[in-house]
């Protein structure tokens, strides 16, 4: 479903991204992990097609199309959903409008009907509880004044109502007290399906305690160092990345996984 | 002589030309008054952007709209038929309907309902042949001068308009709509028409005024609307601004609220190639308390100015300022907005904020805010900005599927909002969002400011990030 190869990506004249490959099949749920300034929220805004980064080589391809040459809405529309780890704050705008005109925009694109006002309630009640979010939060502005915790939620309603194909969550986990950490996983757990990827960047063990995910990558340096199965996280986390960064860049490629 | 060279000429001008000043059943103290502001027009001429009050808003194309009429034709109605004005309407905003067109009341295309508590409207013709003494102390409220030509001219030539009598104990609860439309067609190109609210002691009203144009021939309404109120009287009130882009709009708002009253002032304007909503309030009953808000929505070849001057002159008062504009286009908005706050007028609380958005690269705005205080134990807070859509905030919004145009629609409503909120719910907050969001699909998110970035993140993604920056 998700193809990089080779990616490079700057912002200004930093290089963040330099060489990442990466393969996500569908019906899959990967891990990202790494240390701070690894370049994990880079890949996950170049996904989503955020300026100001500039991809200088390599390419994405998602269901064999160029991601890359897709503006960010016609991603949405194609499936893509980036759970951001920083939620914008948007004042004067009411979340039920908001997500409600997200939802009929991709509908629109997808050649759906727009959904109305009041079935649109209905729907937004069940992920509500579902996320276990404030009912009262739908309708004040989006995101505004919310807390640590309730924005993540918000993200995590977003994602189920506008039911992606690929979903990258954007260390969505951090910060996060055990029961908002509890619904994140519940909410990767119900997008999981045979027709779905997910792509968890983290920099943590704790969410693939309630999400095993069926591959962890280790993202330093601007690409990925090494790859491996669930057991992967649980080692980074008994020893750290430290390792890691102090090896020498050839010796890199050989703890690699093998490619998907 | 061409209108034009008339124009140019008339600043100063002893030989400016003006139509006949009022009628002829005037009152004597009226004609006296009118010619007095007649000469101070010709002796002081028209503002000039030398002036600071005046500094980015140019009256010269203003004045190339002759105020004589060249044709000697004294028809007053629009040679548009009564079905096609009732079309140019819109929805009713209140039970009430007093429609003017070009300046003079139309009682065909007017709704009028029995009032409860004595209150009456009146016609400002028939009340100046009537019992002109209570429209006396209105004339010559500026004992001290005008303070700029179009003030003076609605004095000299203002002859028509409404007249809202509110006894004492009079409550109101419909709104009173007042409709004041131009249309090409009649002789007169200016129009003066003036808006009376007299509140007695514990009346409340509200009051609507609705300007409208149509497109055509450009005209210049120039509005006064007076609003008198004893004790503890309540007057909500709103100006709606849809004048034609064609033509120009000045309204004056001149309010002195009594003692614990409480006053409001709405204003939504989109209209106008040249808007000025002018505001003066004089505090001089203690107590008091006032809102003033307004939203400006100015598109590509308008200005939108607005001075606001709210004068504490009385201890205890609050006074709280709410404006926020949005530029597009080469579009152009001004707030200058002065408090001052009067030796003895202790206890005043006053606050002024003024925000305001960008969303083009040739847009502009100039806030000043002022605030002179000569009393002691005073609150007075005062706030401005000038900024940008959050490019952050842009992105949000597209990553869930909405079209760049529509992220930018969505945050401008958003910014727009906190000052639409404050309209009453009901009919007159459903056509501010009206209104509202029409003139942002139209004028101010112009495809030309708003054509959408290359694909970001992507190959031509540094070519769209100078975009994305040169508009912020």
């Amino acid at each position: 479903m998700l193809v990089i190869e080779g990616l490079h990506a700057s912002i200004g004249d930093t290089e963040i991204l330099s060489g990442l490959s990466l393969e996500v099949a569908a019906g899959e749920v990967h891990a990202v992990m790494g240390p701070n300034g690894s370049g994990k929220s880079t890949l996950a805004h170049v996904l989503a097609g955020r300026d100001p980064y500039r991809v200088t080589a390599g390419r994405v391809l998602y269901d064999g199309a160029d991601l890359l040459a897709m503006t960010p809405e016609e991603r949405a529309a194609a499936g893509v959903f980036l759970a951001f780890q920083h939620p914008i704050e948007i004042p004067g705008v009411a979340n039920m409008y908001f997500l409600r005109t997200a939802l009929n925009a991709l509908r629109r694109a997808r050649g759906l009907d727009e959904i109305g006002p009041v079935e649109f309630l209905k729907l937004a009640d069940e992920k509500c509880r579902l996320v276990e979010m404030d009912r009262s939060l739908m309708d004040r502005s989006v995101n505004d004044g919310f807390s640590g915790g309730e924005k993540k939620r918000n993200e995590i309603l977003q994602m189920l109502v506008l039911e992606p194909r690929l979903a990258i969550l954007d260390e969505t986990d951090s910060g996060l007290d055990i029961d908002a950490l509890r619904v994140v996983a519940k909410g990767v757990t119900s997008l999981r399906s045979p027709g779905t990827a997910v792509v968890l960047i983290t920099h943590h063990q704790r969410l693939l305690d309630h999400v095993v995910p069926d591959r962890v990558h280790v993202l330093a340096g601007g690409r990925i160092v090494r790859s491996g199965g669930p057991e992967l996280a649980a080692e980074l986390e008994a020893h750290g990345y430290a390792d890691l960064e102090a090896m020498p860049a050839a010796g890199l490629s050989a703890l690699i996984g093998p490619r998907r | 002589m061409t209108p034009r060279a008339q124009a140019v000429a008339a600043r100063p001008s002893q030989e400016l030309e003006l139509p006949p000043l009022g009628q002829p059943s005037d009152p004597a103290w009226l004609s006296v008054s009118r010619r007095r502001a007649a000469a101070w027009v010709r002796a002081n001429g028209f503002p000039s952007s030398k002036q600071e009050d005046w500094r980015y808003t140019s009256i010269d194309p203003v004045l190339a709209v002759p105020l004589v009429d060249g044709t000697g034709t004294t028809g007053r109605r629009p040679s548009l038929a009564v079905l096609d004005l009732l079309d140019l309407l819109g929805p009713r905003l209140g039970a009430v309907r007093l429609v003017m067109v070009n300046g003079h009341l139309a009682p065909e295309l007017s709704q009028r309902a029995a009032l409860p508590g004595g209150a009456r409207i009146l016609r400002l013709e028939d009340a100046l042949a009537d019992n002109p003494r209570q429209l006396a102390s209105l004339w010559s409220w500026r004992s001290g001068g005008y303070p700029h030509a179009l003030r003076a001219l609605s004095d000299a030539l203002a002859t028509d308009g409404v007249l809202i009598d509110l006894p004492a104990g009079a409550v109101v609860e419909e709104p009173i709509e007042v409709v004041l439309l131009s249309a090409p067609g009649g002789a007169e190109r200016w129009s003066h028409p003036r808006v009376v609210v007299a509140a007695g002691a514990a009346s409340r009203a509200t009051v609507i005024e609705n300007y409208l144009g149509a497109p055509g021939r450009p005209s210049v309404t120039n509005a006064l609307t007076q609003v008198m109120m004893d004790d503890e009287a309540q007057v909500d009130h709103y100006v709606m601004q849809a004048d034609s882009t064609d033509g120009f709009h000045f309204s004056s708002l001149e309010v002195r609220p009594g003692r614990a009253s409480h006053f409001s002032s709405r204003l939504l304007a989109v209209g106008a190639r040249i808007g000025r909503h002018e505001v003066q309030v004089a505090l001089q009953g203690e107590d008091a308390e006032i809102e003033l808000s307004g939203l400006f929505l100015t598109g590509a070849g308008q200005v939108h100015d607005n001075p606001v001057l709210v004068d504490h002159a009385a201890p205890g008062c609050r006074s709280r300022q709410l404006y926020k504009g949005v530029a597009g286009g080469d579009g152009r908005g001004v707030f200058n907005g002065h408090i001052v706050v009067r030796a003895g007028a202790n206890g005043t609380d006053a606050q002024q904020i003024n925000k305001n958005l960008l969303v083009s690269d040739r847009a502009e705005v100039d806030t000043r805010p002022r605030l002179e205080i000569f009393a002691d134990d005073v609150a007075c807070a005062h706030g401005a900005a000038v900024g940008q859509l959050d490019p952050g905030a842009v992105f949000y919004l597209r990553s869930r599927g909405i079209s760049y145009q529509q992220a930018r629609a969505l945050l401008v409503s958003g910014f727009a909002r906190e000052v639409i909120d404050g309209f009453a719910d009901g009919p007159i907050r459903q056509y501010a969002e009206l209104l509202a969001s029409a003139q942002l699909d139209r004028v101010v998110l112009t495809r030309q400011d708003g054509a959408a970035p290359a694909p970001a993140g992507g190959r031509a993604s540094s070519a769209s990030a100078a975009t994305e920056g040169a508009a912020r």
